[in-house]
């Protein structure tokens, strides 16, 4: 049996069937704990949207939308080059292959880096929940009540401002009031739910280089293809969670400030 | 689930027993590297057992240690902070390091594979990770009691876990999020290799109840575990940023942590007490020498309490304040699980029912078992009532409700099934008396140490308060020095089992006369398990017409055997003589 000849067929299963079926049952039976991991906190997430739906619009409106539109295309240009990775492990191509997980491997390391970015730019306008929160929006109210009430002129960020300003005149009970705890309660969900998917993604990408080496030193022949598709599940699902993530976090805004105005 | 050919039962001749290898796994190489890179299902199985026993015996002190506080009813030796950091760590180590991984991880890896006629488990390597994650995450849980101790309890409810304790949570807490990984890891390997590495003829019908039990708890895993592991998540990034999603004062809700913990943390006493059943299943058909009464029912109530177990986490919080019509919807779904549940007891009994029945450690305990989960079980019914809930909730009713359960039940089940495979994975045999006098020893200091927590709840003593009125010592007391006894009793094993490694008789291939692929090879087993490939033909318990699964002849089982004893006087003295009453009710 050539699968044999090349060491592929592990010594514990009958044929290469058993094992490649074994294995992508493995994954998926993996995928089902990552999809309760985050479901956990996608069930956080929907009950405090429930209860505070003016303040997740607000922050929601204040993140870098552009950041996420590209890093949406990104992941799911990732998607279509790893699929192409796994037809060319089961054609034998080894050098398509490559090309194609390296390319996998540089969008998703795009992914990561607009992420660096965006992440820089929050810290930078101090949009973080805790200490630098209140700071800034201490400083915002401050300015607001010395009288740059009409334009920015301050130096608070915007965000601080324009929470300043829908408050200014309003008290604790009104329906339109944004409590600055709850904006804060939003940005925890941002920095975990973002953060842990990141962290999904390094992994995936370390994944994907053991591929790249695995294939160029010829430990991939077409029979043993399965090893690609089990990462791929695992890429797709990663992929698959930012796409529900990005609108709860990006999006929660847009339409809620349509209605609300 | 019996073969039946013509009117007549076949019973196979009885296989000579099989020439032990020269290399079995034990003897196949000494070395630690040997031990500790080992991919074999079996020697992780033996590491796993090695590394409970150790975190068994650090809760079992710690346990002692609270007991011991609790002669007198001002503290009798430790200051209140203290007390709140034993109870915790005899908690979070009994639960997470011992009962958690306890059966799956010991005898789940050891013997599914074994018991399906699969040479290893489906991922070896994933295996062994398991094992070395597992020691991970117990290094930083003890590196938080060394540090001093968390004394959250081992529910880590915030606000008071993420912002006001002074202990060591954070490592506690990293520590119990990396064991749930381990627990995944061997959860998803079992379900695999269940799904695709049955041997020829082992359908899924024919599947021993340990398997089906190993199934469902593997499932519960797979399902539960990462939803604590997010919670975890969560709650560690709220104690180390100092804000989070659970924080009050930024209009988090600390239940909604309380929902997530238990939406784990309640399947989580099934993932403990599951395995246990399979353990029964297995060992009382044995010792009564009859076919499991309701395969079916048996099989299917373990898939029952997995899938129902997820809908009953709120009992847990009848008084945190939640809704009025949940809190009616999730006591009426508390008493639905109580039905599988119910539904194996009656099934256990019933097999019972005109067995010939020897009382050999496993069988002891597995009585115990009965009892002692039977009573835990009808106590939680109480706790599921709405009503009186309001009356019992968080007083010692509830841990001794608990312990029946988790200790009664889940703790025996592990000693029987230790008895029961002992001679295979080690090839030895233990003393006999020594066993039953520890079994017995181990009931009696249990009902002494639980009963009076019953009547110390049912009067009010709130549980993990390290005071009580001095009414109450009498109660506490008696408990201490039931535990003391129980405490003897668990040492008990420790010695006899640690001697029959040196001293023991051989075991042959198959010394209960039991159905099971487990018992085709030589004890200790060879390295990759079946000196060939098995082929099944039987169901699991075909002890009626005396066959096991490959449909052989049984050897002759243990047991009375004795001159006085009749069954030895009447003709074949194997399974097929005095089964033969039996046989007009098979198939």
């Amino acid at each position: 049996m050539s699968a044999n000849h090349h060491g592929v067929l592990k010594h514990h299963f009958d044929n290469l069937e058993q094992q490649h079926a074994a294995e992508r049952l493995g994954m998926w039976f993996f995928l089902v704990t990552e999809v309760l991991f985050f479901g956990g906190v996608f069930v956080a997430y929907t009950v405090y949207r429930y209860w505070y739906p003016n303040e997740f619009a607000f922050a929601s409106s204040h993140l870098l939308l552009w950041v996420a539109g590209i890093n949406t295309g990104l992941l799911i240009t990732s998607s279509l080059t790893m699929t192409l990775a796994i037809r060319a492990a089961q054609l034998g191509d080894r050098r398509a292959l490559i090309r194609h997980l390296l390319a996998t491997f540089a969008l998703g390391a795009g992914f990561m880096g607009f992420k660096a970015f965006e992440y820089y730019t929050d810290i930078h306008e101090r949009f973080v929940p805790g200490e630098m929160f209140r700071q800034e929006l201490a400083k915002a109210e401050l300015e607001l009540h010395a009288g740059h009430g009409g334009d920015h002129h301050g130096t608070a960020q915007h965000w601080a401002v324009d929470l300043a300003k829908n408050n200014a005149d309003k008290s604790h009970t009104d329906p339109a009031y944004i409590g600055p705890g709850r904006v804060q309660l939003f940005l925890c969900f941002y920095y975990t739910m973002t953060g842990i998917h990141g962290i999904h993604i390094l992994v995936g990408l370390g994944c994907i280089l053991w591929l790249v080496q695995q294939a160029a030193t010829g430990k991939i022949p077409p029979e043993n293809y399965s090893t690609v598709e089990v990462v791929s599940l695992y890429w797709h699902l990663v992929d698959m969670i930012w796409l529900f993530l990005m609108p709860l976090l990006y999006l929660a805004g847009a339409g809620a400030h349509a209605a609300g105005h | 689930m019996s073969i039946i050919v013509h009117d007549e039962p076949r019973v196979g001749p009885v296989p000579p027993e099989p020439t032990p290898p020269a290399k079995n796994y034990l003897n196949v190489a000494h070395t630690a590297a040997s031990w500790l890179f080992t991919v074999d299902h079996k020697r992780i199985g033996i590491l796993y057992l090695v590394s409970l026993t150790f975190f068994f015996t650090v809760g079992g002190l710690a346990a002692g240690l609270v007991r011991l506080n609790l002669l007198a009813p001002d503290g009798a030796i430790m200051t209140e902070d203290a007390y709140n950091r034993s109870f915790t760590a005899h908690g979070v180590v009994m639960l997470f390091l011992f009962l958690i991984p306890s059966i799956p991880a010991v005898f789940g890896n050891f013997f599914v594979p074994m018991m399906i006629g699969a040479k290893d488990l489906a991922f070896p390597k994933l295996n062994l990770a398991s094992w070395y994650v597992y020691m991970v995450g117990s290094g930083f849980l003890v590196w938080s009691v060394l540090a001093g101790g968390v004394d959250t309890g081992w529910t880590l409810y915030p606000p008071y876990s993420s912002r006001y304790s002074t202990s060591n949570v954070t490592p506690g807490v990293f520590g119990v999020f990396i064991t749930g990984f381990s627990s995944i890891m061997t959860g998803l390997n079992i379900m695999v290799t269940v799904h695709k590495m049955r041997c020829p003829g082992m359908t899924w019908g024919r599947l021993p109840l340990f398997i089906w039990s190993m199934y469902a708890t593997s499932f519960i895993q797979l399902l539960g575990t990462p939803v604590v592991a997010i919670t975890l998540v969560l709650l560690m990034v709220e104690r180390v940023a100092g804000i989070g999603i659970f924080d009050p004062t930024i209009g988090g809700d600390p239940v909604l942590y309380q929902h997530l913990f238990w939406f784990y943390s309640h399947p989580a006493v099934y993932i403990m007490i599951v395995p246990g059943m399979g353990v029964i299943s297995e060992v009382i058909t044995c010792f009564a020498r009859k076919n499991i009464f309701g395969y079916k029912a048996v099989a299917w109530s373990s898939v029952g309490i997995a899938v129902v177990g997820f809908m009953v986490w709120a009992h847990h919080m009848f008084v945190a304040g939640i809704a009025y019509y949940s809190a009616i919807l999730f006591s009426f779904l508390t008493m639905l699980v109580a039905v599988p549940s119910a539904i194996k007891v009656f099934n256990w009994v019933a097999t019972l029912y005109r067995g010939s029945i020897t009382f050999q450690a496993p069988m002891l305990f597995v009585l115990a078992f009965l009892v002692l989960f039977t009573v835990g079980g009808v106590t939680g019914l109480f706790l599921a009532t709405l009503g009186t809930d309001i009356h019992l909730h968080d007083t010692y009713f509830v841990v001794a409700h608990f312990h029946f359960v988790m200790v009664g039940g889940m703790v025996l089940a592990y000693l029987a099934a230790l008895h029961y495979w002992w001679p295979k994975m080690t090839g030895r045999m233990y003393s006999d008396f020594w066993s039953r006098a520890s079994a017995t020893i181990i009931f009696v200091g249990f009902f002494l140490t639980f009963v009076p927590q019953f009547v110390l709840g049912y009067h009010g003593m709130p549980r993990r308060y390290p005071n009580y009125p001095p009414e109450f010592q009498v109660y506490n007391v008696l408990s201490t020095a039931g535990a003391s006894v129980l405490g003897f009793g668990y040492l008990l094993p420790g010695f006899y089992l640690t001697l029959s490694l040196f001293f023991g008789e051989k075991a042959s291939a198959n010394p209960w006369s039991a159905t099971g692929l487990e018992w085709v090879s030589s004890s200790p087993p060879p390295v990759f398990n079946f000196d060939r490939n098995p082929v099944v033909v039987c169901g699991p318990y075909e002890y009626a017409i005396g066959v096991d699964q490959l449909g052989r002849g049984l050897p002759e089982p243990p047991g009375p055997g004795s001159a006085d004893d009749p069954a030895s006087h009447d003709g074949p003295t194997g399974p097929a003589g005095p089964m033969q009453k039996e046989t007009h009710v098979v198939g």
